[in-house]
């Protein structure tokens, strides 16, 4: 029924990955999303960059650390992952605090290429205002 | 045009779901089309047909089924989101063994991917959350 239909999807995570649900159910939205081939970009701003924090350790509030999914993404053909930079430098942080997402070329025998990008509040706009479907979470 | 809408807060704790109803209440009058209307998060939760509102306060649940049957609407609730927070229908229950079902009449549970073929098919895909 939606064959051949590609449009642009974007999920804009604003929410930290812990102490609500909001971040992990969002990546299921995107795994599962995947599935229907359309031409997909994560956005990350506000606390939603932490969601992206390297070496996250949950053991202490016995839920689950979901963040190595965010490694696989690549696997999953999605390569665009877009974090605010005004919501990196407001909380602290920079790309380096961040994993390394990084996805397969297989038109350049797949040769490891990064997914994730740093942009400013500006890009983010224009990026955003490009998108077909918006989901945010 | 033809709309999709997403609910992704419960009932009462938060306006999302009331905007949500008024929103689709009046593009449906205006002649629009909802493809569908998908329930994700704490949303799931405006399709138990358990709640039991005061008498004089609106009956959210309710009303999202009557607008259901007035106009033939979609009302799909997301099967993972439904699980972790006890919605279930006859099917589910079964499948899960517990011992009742609580889905409200006019709603049924089924995939992500009916949130995604929404955002594709229709020509907005317009969302209610916190």
């Amino acid at each position: 029924m939606s064959e051949g239909i590609v449009k642009r999807f974007m999920y804009v995570n604003r929410k930290a990955p812990y102490g609500t649900i909001y971040a992990l159910e969002s990546l299921e939205v995107v795994l599962i999303g995947a599935a229907f081939d359309q031409d997909v970009t994560l956005a990350f701003v506000d606390d939603g960059v932490y969601q992206l924090k390297k070496d996250q350790d949950t053991k202490g509030m016995g839920v689950k650390n979901f963040s190595p999914t965010y490694n696989a993404l690549g696997d999953y053909d999605i390569k665009k992952l877009y974090v605010e930079k005004e919501s990196l430098e407001e909380r602290g942080l920079t790309q380096d605090d961040l994993i390394n997402v990084v996805y397969e070329d297989e038109d350049d025998d797949y040769a490891e290429k990064p997914a994730l990008f740093v942009v400013s509040k500006e890009e983010m706009s224009d990026i955003m205002a490009q998108q077909d479907v918006v989901l945010s979470f | 045009m033809k709309l999709a809408v997403l609910v992704n807060e419960g009932p009462y704790q938060h306006q999302a779901s009331d905007s949500a109803y008024q929103f689709t209440k009046a593009a449906l009058e205006k002649g629009h089309e909802i493809f569908r209307v998908f329930f994700y998060h704490d949303g799931v939760n405006n399709g138990t047909r358990l709640t039991v509102p005061p008498q004089d306060d609106r009956n959210i649940v309710d009303r999202w089924s009557t607008l259901s049957k007035e106009h033939n609407l979609d009302l799909v609730v997301c099967v993972a989101a439904a699980q972790r927070r006890g919605i279930l229908d006859e099917n589910e229950a079964k499948r899960n063994g517990k011992d009742a079902n609580n889905i409200a009449d006019g709603f049924r549970i089924s995939g992500l991917g009916q949130l995604i073929e929404a955002g594709i098919q229709a020509d907005r895909l317009v969302v209610f959350g916190d």
